[in-house]
């Protein structure tokens, strides 16, 4: 007995994962065929452990997602991978570029980003899938929009956000109960910041993939920032020049649209030094965001994540 | 505005700490008493904003810019719903739940204030308490905690007078005495949220208040709002099957007061069968206690039937209720007349319930109970009822602060919830 660890002192941490637990094990008691929306990123790495914690030792009671543009660095494709077997969790991939086959989508070009293009391909996976719930990583401080997001996301059969149509969430006494058709999307890590986030990935000495940390890459400038060249979706455009960098990404996303930042950070104390003297939020590294102020709001309408 | 001519000071490296702690705090006040320009100072002050949003700030010279949010709000000039925040300082990481102040979303400050540790309750100086002040008070000691942080703003439009703050401070007491709040739940500070005096730093112009600044209290306020003497008590919200281990089920779910030790005799609600428990259990390995609000799973002694819903309770088991008064906040456009079936949601347990009378709405000014009659609850209702419930619930508490105490209603129909409450 006296092995036995007592409490230790109760830190940010380990309330913003006690609340996270507390939600997917409600997820998993008042939902159907709940699913973890997984893309070897950051945030839903910290999600998978969080599922971990709340189910061991038996096995996570919910399928893993991940919604392929066709368009990711290969790095974060072999992790998500080898994550999702080390885990013993049945992973689904649902592809973009199927999507174009199948008539489901239709790009505007070859070079497009294909963050809208996600949409219906997540929707579509979601219906076959029954899924009632999808577990996802978004934060509120990513973005304004987000500031006001449940943890608890109700969205019609359409995957549409209404935000009028929100439950109020009292204490910790979550509603999960929904209609057939309807869906919930489902935000454990609402309360965290990036901060947050690569403080608990120390904490729990959790592995991500690669491209976090600094490397060298090919870059051009291009809509105020710099992209890792990735043939044949970017290569330089006319009057563009590839320079070599030293970078690391802040989110991995379509490689059309994620810029990467000039670091010095190889390891986890060093992004986390660069993160809390980072002087941009986040997503404003981010093209498809800055587009203009409502763009997320407007792409959660239609059934974005 | 200040932020244009402010020299920018590097951002601390404040978070890179692992063993801060978290406070959740809600703020709210009247329409105007400077509640989105004080959350932009907290944050401003506090180094926790981007160059991009600085850009913004500066191209439209105002603080409360900052705390706007979605468009179709912006578009009426209203904010409706609770907007979250976050920043943190060397000493503490903070969660802010922004509420909206006009007496129509009384919900949504209902919903603001259970979230969080504190209310921080603005008023202006010039006003002192008024009818919003009064309201948050209440729905925010009964719905959140007892813990509130009055801001009496504006001291620049008073001239910084202690007279006009004092007065202030004597309405405050009276009001908490009306609320019954104990005297060491209420700090009252002058503030001026326009030019910063008081919030992260003492000022000189207040040099007549020997209290600390708004951001010393928040960092140096108990985070935990729950008395650490409450017994214990372990609310179930699945049972862990290990494959191929199926005799050693565990319990997984939440300790909501108090804390278990391994070998502790429990009772299982409402079974009422008793076992022990025979380890404590998480991913990071087995502990000897636990203590609220942690999460973790169970093996008890007795191969007993126990499942989600069920609690856990050590020492003296709470009594098990069939029928009880509670106060309710209703949050449904649609209005509700006894009786009525409803579905109830205390911890993890959901039963149906029937509204069965309507006794009394509580005025939500002098918290007295309202002559008008009352045969329906629209909505922002705040009235007490008597609720039939269909199965027996073990019971704790009297205000929305304490876990057993507090539910919400669900509309069997809709889905949707309707109502939140708390047992008295
Ligand atoms: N002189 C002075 N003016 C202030 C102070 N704090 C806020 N104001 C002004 O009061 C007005 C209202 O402030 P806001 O912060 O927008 O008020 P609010 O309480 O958020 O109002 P809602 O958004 O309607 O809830 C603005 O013109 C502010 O500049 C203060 O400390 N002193």
């Amino acid at each position: 007995m006296d092995q036995l660890r007592h409490d230790t002192p109760w830190t940010a941490l380990d309330a913003l994962e006690a609340e996270a637990i507390f939600i997917l094990r409600e997820v998993a008691a008042e939902t159907e065929r709940a699913v973890v929306l997984f893309s070897g990123g950051k945030d839903s790495v910290c999600v998978l452990r969080l599922c971990e914690k709340a189910f061991r030792p038996q096995r996570i009671p919910f399928r893993l997602l991940h919604v392929d543009t066709g368009h990711n660095f290969s790095e974060v494709i072999d992790f998500r991978d080898r994550r999702a077997r080390e885990l013993g969790a049945e992973l689904i991939v649902a592809e973009v570029e199927q999507a174009i086959t199948d008539g489901l989508v239709r790009p505007h070009g070859p070079t497009e980003s294909r963050n809208r293009a996600q949409i219906p391909v997540l929707l579509d996976a979601l219906e076959r899938l029954g899924a009632q719930a999808a577990i996802g990583g978004a934060r509120r401080d990513e973005e304004k929009a987000r500031a006001k997001e449940r943890f608890f996301s109700f969205r019609d059969s359409f995957g549409q956000w209404e935000p009028r149509r929100q439950r109020p969430e009292l204490w910790d006494l979550y509603n999960a109960g929904v209609h057939p058709g309807d869906q919930l999307r489902i935000f454990p890590l609402s309360n965290w910041t990036e901060l947050d986030v690569w403080r608990y990935i120390r904490r729990e000495r959790l592995e991500l993939p690669s491209v976090y940390f600094a490397h060298e890459r090919d870059v051009v400038w291009r809509d105020g920032q710099w992209l890792g060249v990735h043939a044949p979706v970017v290569v330089p455009k006319p009057g563009e020049e590839t320079t070599r960098l030293r970078v690391r990404m802040r989110t991995v996303g379509d490689v059309t649209c994620t810029g990467c930042i000039p670091s010095e950070a190889d390891d986890l104390s060093g992004v986390i030094a660069e993160v809390a003297a980072a002087r941009t939020s986040e997503r404003s590294g981010r093209a498809d965001d800055r587009v203009n102020e409502t763009s997320m709001e407007d792409r959660k309408r239609e059934g974005y994540f | 505005m200040n932020a244009r001519t402010t020299a920018l000071a590097p951002r601390p490296t404040a978070g890179l700490r692992d063993d801060i702690e978290l406070l959740r705090f809600a703020t709210a006040g009247s329409v105007d008493d400077g509640k989105s320009t004080l959350i932009g100072r907290l944050l401003y002050d506090a180094k926790a904003l981007f160059d991009d949003q600085l850009e913004d700030l500066a191209r439209h010279a105002d603080l409360a810019r900052l705390t706007d949010g979605l468009r179709a709000e912006r578009e009426q000039g209203i904010t409706i719903d609770v907007a979250y925040r976050y920043f943190s300082t060397e000493a503490r990481r903070f969660v802010i739940a922004d509420c909206p102040g006009h007496r129509q979303y009384t919900r949504n400050a209902v919903t603001g204030f259970s979230q969080s540790d504190v209310a921080v309750l603005l008023v202006d100086a010039r006003h002192g308490v008024v009818e919003q002040t009064r309201r948050h008070a209440l729905l925010a000691s009964r719905f959140g905690t007892e813990r509130i942080v009055f801001c009496v703003n504006k001291m620049d439009l008073v001239d910084f007078g202690e007279d006009v703050f004092r007065r202030v401070e004597r309405e405050l007491a009276e009001l908490a005495r009306a609320l019954e709040l104990p005297p060491d739940a209420i700090d009252v500070l002058p503030v001026s949220a326009l030019e910063g005096d008081q919030i992260t730093s003492r000022s000189a112009r207040l040099a007549w208040f020997d209290g600390p600044s708004l951001l010393e209290r928040l960092e140096t306020l108990p985070v935990r709002t729950e008395p650490a003497s409450a017994a214990g008590r372990f609310a179930v919200q699945l049972t862990l099957r290990p494959e191929g281990d199926a005799a050693r089920r565990r319990y997984a779910g939440k300790v909501v007061t108090g804390r278990l030790s391994v070998g502790d005799e429990v009772t299982v609600l409402p079974s009422g069968q008793r076992s022990t428990v025979v380890s404590i259990e998480t991913f990071d390995g087995p502990q000897a206690v636990a203590s609220a609000p942690r999460d973790v799973a169970l093996r008890l002694a007795d191969q007993i039937d126990v499942g989600r819903g069920d609690l856990i309770a050590v020492g003296a088991a709470p009594p098990l209720e069939r029928r009880r008064d509670a106060i309710v906040c209703w949050m449904s456009e649609n209005d509700a007349r006894a009786p009525r079936a409803l579905e109830l949601k205390h911890l993890s347990r959901r039963i149906k319930c029937r509204l069965r009378h309507i006794a009394h709405h509580v005025d939500l000014d002098t918290f007295a109970p309202s002559e008008q009659e009352a045969p329906r609850l629209a909505l922002n209702d705040l009235a007490r009822v008597q609720l039939d419930l269909a199965a027996p619930l073990p019971i704790e508490g009297t205000t929305g602060a304490h876990p057993l105490a507090r539910f919400i209603l669900i509309d069997p129909q809709t889905r949707d919830t309707v109502a939140a409450g708390y047992f008295v």
